[in-house]
């Protein structure tokens, strides 16, 4: 398998993959808006909010692959910048609510009234303006991740010590999220939302503008990972991935490296969950806790890692999954069902769906034996220090 | 007022008299002072209630506890007073005979706050000699918290007769109490007090010698506030050693559910996110061996533990030697994978447990050796978090051992120090391995019996240690069990010296906290293992 092949055999995947979310973005919206209720064609607005979460979940995929699948850093908490990136958002659409509250104080959010708080925090200054909401949405998780990983990194935390204290940290957020006098609307979260920009969101137009909003955020976030793995800079990433030491004694500056696209990775997840809250209408502590994380990192792995449409790929048909399982007779054995696909992926299906696929038609098509290629993928994991030594 | 009634406590031993010799009929000082319930007057109801608590009648208990419970009736009228039963019969409060019924026009006596007060007092005075020790101390207690001058007398005289030498301690201080608040008492006497109640040295004792007002005379004003420093220096020293204690205890739980998971990663480089449902596998066959103990031989309930922790090795061993086998010996070399796929594994076992026990909570009981507790000076030790320690610090002695002495220890440690040249020794790794794996998965499952004792044995009990236990390995260093040891403790320790100043959750954050940044300073944990092996 030269190089060659692997970009023009990604780039027609990415090609259909790009088509088909810019299609479902115009299309699924169109047909929700224009065609009567209850035709065959017509996509009905629950299952518009439904897929809109699901495209979310697809950006975080991304983010995790472009981290883990190219760099080598698992991180099991994930979830705490996408739940950030919502958090920004709720606060904003805390703020829109005003007088409509079921208190009516046209400052403070209904939480903070029933806690008999006389004035607004600090940090919810600003909130009430859209820019500056959505600043904070990519600020915060970013900030966050530049100085957890120029702490982690510079002093060389690797494999499992750094998920592990990727988790820690998100374990951490939720614990302070939990606690009401945190200002964040404690155990409930923010909930309750009126307007985004004005317009009603649980209006039908709002809510097609959110998903079509959503698939382009879909495609951009696609695009900057797509830029940043085919650059020299992504080559670097997976050399540091392959052979972290050997890269730092060839002369890259391994820790800047890994921190750039580390925090690039968090304000792509708080752009995620910035769009995940106005369509599902809560966004509360429970979005920070661990088991979120780890299923995150699970979509990519289902995908195949290192695939970028894998991750994206990955994330909605797991969800697609549990959605189907959850609601039906069969949901007392969804969690069997999870805890087995994170088994049989790792176990037989280590370069996930679009990875094994991929593989499958390059040995058919040019007739050379898969070994080549099952060989490389392989080495992809040993980055551990414990086994090498 | 004072003088009155103490002029009504001289005649108490002459009443005592009275009531031993005089006719029912025989209007006596007792008879007098019942009636005066009927006046419907406070200040004749505190002058009643004084004057029957002291008159040591039998009736005085019944009429007093009736009148706090609003059972005491008065006939203004007739000047009749009725002591109504909680079992509806009433007695006649003067005379102690039954009566049919009480007369309409008889009313509950009633109460003030400042009555109520009188009447906690005379009923603390009343069981001063109860025959029940447990009683005694209690009506000693109450009457050091009151003060009350009128509980002089009663216990005085039960100090007399008292042999019993905590109560007797009790009594002493009860005594000192109201002296130190006693106007007319010497400054002999006050002093004498508060000696006595410094050498008390808790809570009570110290709020008692901060609220002794300002009319006192100076040289016992002087002492009562040097008493207060040194209680409070004695109480700072005691709640250091509480938190200690707290910290310990926590500390050896967390020691518990990490030493197994300090294994498997030091030998291994295998993160095992199913070590918390081992420690569930272990509680729930506590569950079962104690269901089948109640059902078949419930004499045996005391021994059940000892029978669990074994059964529970060998079930939490099997189990993670089979999982060795058929999952984790094929994923060495990527261990983010297996961290993942042991994160699958253990939401499979998490609702199969849930599915064969159901999603709430299992009723594990303390044999009667484990429940209970000791004081012991100013603080409270429970009998299972004792055990729960000592059990700890067995485990890991013996672990230490075996790590140390045996042909398996010996190749454990081979391994972990180098795998490929243990293995071009001779050494069958993979075999070590499956039996690191059980060895670590048996010692999470007896962590599951000791667990058991003081936790909620549910499908989620082992999450709630997974994180806590990794913090503790992460902190400890790997492939080093001493590490794992100071790690739990000082973990243990801090969280609970942080507690009181930050609160639970705000502690248990810092922490998190700490040790975040704690990773950065020592990125391979306290005690690293020190190698020249180059990482990849």
């Amino acid at each position: 398998m030269t190089p060659h092949m692997l970009t023009r055999s990604l780039d027609r995947g990415a090609a259909i993959f790009l088509m088909v979310v810019a299609a479902c973005g115009i299309l699924i919206p169109l047909s929700n808006l224009l065609l009567p209720t209850g035709s065959f064609l017509q996509v009905p607005t629950y299952l518009v909010a439904l897929w809109g979460k699901y495209v979310c979940y697809a950006i975080l995929a991304l983010s995790i692959d472009l981290i883990w699948g190219y760099c080598g850093i698992l991180s099991l908490g994930h979830g705490a910048f996408f739940a950030l990136g919502g958090y920004a958002m709720g606060m904003y659409l805390m703020r829109q609510i005003g007088t409509r509250g079921v208190y009516g104080n046209p400052i403070l959010p209904d939480f903070m009234v029933f806690l008999n708080w006389q004035k607004l925090p600090w940090y919810w200054y600003g909130f009430d303006m859209f820019w500056f909401a959505a600043l904070m949405v990519l600020v915060v998780p970013g900030l966050l991740a530049f100085c957890f990983g120029w702490l982690a990194f510079r002093s060389r935390v690797t494999g499992v010590y750094l998920s592990i204290i990727t988790q820690a940290m998100t374990y951490a957020l939720l614990l302070a999220f939990f606690r009401n006098d945190f200002g964040f609307g404690g155990n409930n979260g923010l909930t309750d939302f009126k307007d985004i920009l004005g317009f009603n969101v649980q209006a039908e137009g709002t809510r097609a503008a959110l998903f079509a909003l959503s698939c382009l955020a879909l495609i951009f976030s696609f695009l900057i990972c797509r830029s940043v793995v085919s650059s020299k800079l992504g080559k670097v990433l997976i050399a540091i991935r392959d052979a972290e030491s050997r890269s730092r004694f060839l002369g890259y500056r391994v820790e800047s490296y890994k921190l750039f696209v580390f925090t690039l990775s968090a304000c792509m997840a708080g752009v995620a969950g910035a769009l995940y809250v106005p369509q599902v209408g809560i966004i509360n502590p429970s979005e920070f806790a661990p088991g979120n994380s780890i299923e995150a990192v699970i979509w990519v792995a289902v995908g195949g890692r290192g695939t970028l449409v894998g991750a994206a790929l990955g994330a909605i048909v797991v969800n697609y999954a549990k959605t189907f399982f959850t609601s039906g007779v069969l949901a007392p054995y969804w969690l069997f069902m999870l805890g087995a696909l994170f088994i049989l992926v790792t176990l037989l299906l280590p370069k996930g769906i679009v990875g094994t696929f991929s593989a499958w038609r390059e040995s058919t098509r040019e007739r050379r034996p898969a070994a080549t290629s099952a060989s490389a993928a392989a080495e992809d994991g040993i980055t551990e220090p414990n086994m090498a030594e | 007022m004072p003088t009155k009634l103490s002029a009504r406590f001289c005649s108490f031993v002459l009443s005592l008299f009275l009531i031993a010799f005089a006719l029912p009929a025989f209007a006596g000082p007792f008879e007098d002072a019942v009636a005066k319930f009927a006046n419907d007057d406070y200040s004749d109801t505190d002058e009643a209630i004084g004057a029957v608590a002291s008159s040591g009648n039998k009736l005085a208990f019944p009429i007093i506890s009736a009148l706090q419970d609003g059972r005491l009736m008065a006939d203004p009228d007739t000047k009749k007073v009725y002591v109504t039963g909680t079992d509806g019969k009433s007695i006649d409060a003067a005379t102690g005979e039954p009566v049919a019924s009480v007369p309409d026009s008889a009313n509950a006596v009633r109460l003030n706050n400042r009555l109520r007060r009188s009447v906690d007092a005379a009923l603390g005075s009343l069981t001063l000699q109860s025959p029940d020790l447990g009683a005694r101390l209690q009506a000693a207690q109450s009457v050091f918290k009151s003060h009350e001058e009128t509980a002089l007398e009663a216990v005085e005289s039960a100090l007399a007769k008292e042999s019993n030498k905590s109560a007797k301690t009790a009594l002493g201080e009860a005594r000192a109490a109201i002296l130190l608040f006693k106007s007319d008492a010497t400054e002999v006497q006050k002093l004498e007090a508060v000696a006595t109640i410094k050498a008390r040295g808790d809570q009570d004792a110290l709020a008692l010698l901060s609220d002794i007002g300002t009319d006192q005379p100076a040289s016992v004003a002087k002492a009562a506030t040097s008493a207060i420093g040194s209680i409070q220096n004695t109480l700072a020293v005691w709640s250091t050693v509480q938190n200690a204690w707290y910290g310990l205890s926590l500390g050896s739980v967390l020691l518990l559910a990490a030493i197994g998971l300090a294994i498997t990663f030091g030998v291994m480089g295998v993160i095992n996110m199913a070590h918390g449902e081992m420690v569930m596998l272990g509680a729930y066959t506590t569950f079962v061996v104690q269901e089948v103990i109640r059902t078949r031989y419930p004499t045996l309930f005391d021994y059940s533990l000892l029978i669990a922790v074994p059964l529970a090795f060998l079930v939490a061993g099997a189990i993670g030697v089979l999982i060795e086998r058929s999952i984790i010996r094929f994923l060495y070399g990527r261990p983010l994978e297996t961290l993942l796929a042991t994160w699958g594994l253990s939401l499979v076992l998490q609702q199969a447990v849930r599915t064969m026990f159901g999603p709430t909570n299992r009723e594990v009981g303390n044999p009667s050796w484990m429940s209970g507790a000791f004081e012991l000076g100013q603080i409270t030790i429970t009998y299972n978090r004792l055990w729960i320690l000592c059990f700890t610090l067995a485990v890991f002695v013996i672990l230490l051992a075996m790590l140390r002495y045996t042909a398996l220890g010996l190749e454990m440690r081979a391994v972990t120090q180098n795998r490929r040249m243990a293995a071009s020794m001779g050494i069958a790794t993979s075999r070590v391995d499956a039996l690191t794996f059980g060895l670590g998965s048996g010692i999470a499952g007896i962590a599951g019996v000791a667990l058991s004792q003081i936790d909620n044995v549910s499908p989620n009990l082992g999450q709630s240690y997974i994180i806590d236990s990794f913090m503790v390995v992460v902190f400890g260093g790997v492939g080093n069990l001493w590490g794992t040891l100071v790690g739990a403790f000082t973990l243990g320790i801090a969280n609970k010296f942080l507690e009181p100043v930050a609160g639970a959750v705000l502690g248990k954050i810092a922490i998190l906290v700490l040790i975040i940044l704690f990773i950065q300073k020592r990125p391979r944990g306290l005690f690293a293992l020190k190698g020249r092996a180059v990482e990849a």
